[in-house]
Order: structure tokens, then C-alpha cells, then sequence
């Protein structure tokens, strides 16, 4: 009887807590999702900074806190893998194709990183002529 | 088939990932760099963000990469083992996003 009960049970694979450091590219998933965290804080700092956005004086002291901008720093390299990483992606989800061709993936994510460096450089520019 | 809400989340999630990938490295490098080693003012920085199309900047970077958050910390929780719960993370992840974006809007449309 203890047998069928058994039986019946349904079945839960076990997930123990550390699956995804078993193998590097499980790991590199678990880095590329939790760059979420460190997008979401930058956001964060960016609400903080919009709440104070009447009071000069206190938008310059959090411009200028050494801790906020350690906390930035540390962001960086992550939001950057998350750049790397989403726009790897952009051939996966646009397949374009011209006439019975297909267009080249590598020509797409190309274009994408190009568009980034792009639009950085003239928010860069924007900001520095005003600055 | 149950209506679902994934689309409307899964769409802010990606809209939030581009907006993420192009804008937040630049913007870090601004305001983590840039304003506390002097090669931008602080104040004229401070007078650029009087700007409505600075204002609307801002408020794109804080609102839509919330959502990408949202969306992608919610199972990246259950991922980790943090199961059950039921609806409660997603409730959370999604509504504090919401909350921030209509902050976001209060502080840069009337501050």
C-alpha cells in the first residue's frame, strides 16, 4: 500500500538553491539577471535626485557625495554587461531578412553597439557643451 | 485560455532594457564621474535639469527601467529558491515601480 501512495505522489524535481553556480554558463545567467538590481538602484538614485530637483544646494551635495558615487562606480561594470548582454540578443529577436537572404546577425548586433556608442557620445556632447 | 497581464509587463520590461542599455552607462558616467571630478559643473548641470527635455530624460531613466527590474527580480527570486509567496512578489516588484514612476512624474512635472 505504502507503494502506491508513492506512486500517486506527484513528483517535484528537487532546485537546490545553488544550481546556477554548477556551471559557468548558469552563472553567467544568474550575473545577467541580477544586473536588474543594479539598473533598478541607478534608478533609484536617479528618483532621489528628482525629489530634490527645487533645492540646488542639496541636488549639488548629492552630485558631489563621494558614497553615492562609489555606489555608481560599482553599478557600472554591471549595467555594462547588461548593454552587452541585451544587445547580443538583438539578432535573436530581430531577424530581418532582404529578399531571400537572410541579414547577416553579426551586421545587426553590430549596428546596435554602433547606435550605442553613438547616442553616448552626443549625450556626452550635449552635456559637456552645456556644462 | 485566462487573460493574462504578462504582455503588458513583459513589453515595459523590454522597453525598459533598451532604455537601460543606451541611456543608464552615459548617465552614470555624468553623474558618478564627470559632475565629482569637475569636467562638468555641478551647478550648470544643475540649470541643464531646469530644462523640460532634461526633465523628460530623467524621468524616462527612473520609470522604465523600474519595470525591467520589476519584471526581471520577480523570477529572479523564485529562481533563487524563494518560492511561494503567491502573488505578493509580483504585487510588489510591479507596484513599486508604479509608485516610483508616479513620484518620478510629481517630483520632475511640479518640483
Amino acid at each position: 500500500m505504502s507503494d502506491q501512495e508513492t506512486k500517486t505522489k506527484e513528483y517535484r524535481r528537487p532546485m537546490p538553491a545553488d544550481w546556477w553556480l554548477k556551471k559557468r554558463t548558469y552563472s553567467l545567467f544568474m550575473v545577467r539577471e541580477l544586473t536588474c538590481v543594479f539598473v533598478g538602484g541607478y534608478s533609484l538614485i536617479l528618483l532621489i535626485l528628482a525629489s530634490r530637483i527645487g533645492d540646488q544646494e542639496s541636488v549639488t551635495a548629492m552630485l558631489n557625495s563621494k558614497t553615492l558615487s562609489v555606489l555608481q562606480l560599482i553599478a557600472l561594470p554591471m549595467v555594462i554587461y547588461h548593454t552587452v548582454t541585451w544587445l547580443n540578443l538583438t539578432p535573436k529577436v530581430l531577424v530581418l531578412w532582404r529578399g531571400e537572404e537572410r541579414v547577416n546577425p553579426l551586421l545587426i548586433a553590430a549596428v546596435h553597439y554602433v547606435a550605442w556608442i553613438g547616442v553616448s557620445i552626443v549625450i556626452l556632447c550635449v552635456v559637456f557643451a552645456y556644462g | 485560455m485566462a487573460r493574462s497581464n504578462e504582455p503588458i509587463w513583459w513589453s515595459l520590461f523590454s522597453a525598459g532594457g533598451v532604455v537601460a542599455a543606451f541611456f543608464v552607462p552615459v548617465t552614470i558616467v555624468i553623474t558618478a564621474i564627470a559632475v565629482p571630478v569637475g569636467w562638468i559643473s555641478d551647478e550648470k548641470l544643475y540649470f541643464l535639469l531646469q530644462q523640460p527635455l532634461a526633465r523628460l530624460y530623467l524621468f524616462v531613466l527612473i520609470s522604465l527601467p523600474l519595470f525591467h527590474w520589476a519584471h526581471r527580480f520577480r523570477y529572479v527570486v523564485a529562481d533563487l529558491g524563494l518560492r511561494g509567496g503567491g502573488r505578493l512578489p509580483a504585487i510588489v516588484c510591479y507596484g513599486s515601480a508604479i509608485l516610483g514612476t508616479v513620484l518620478a512624474g510629481c517630483f520632475l512635472a511640479f518640483g
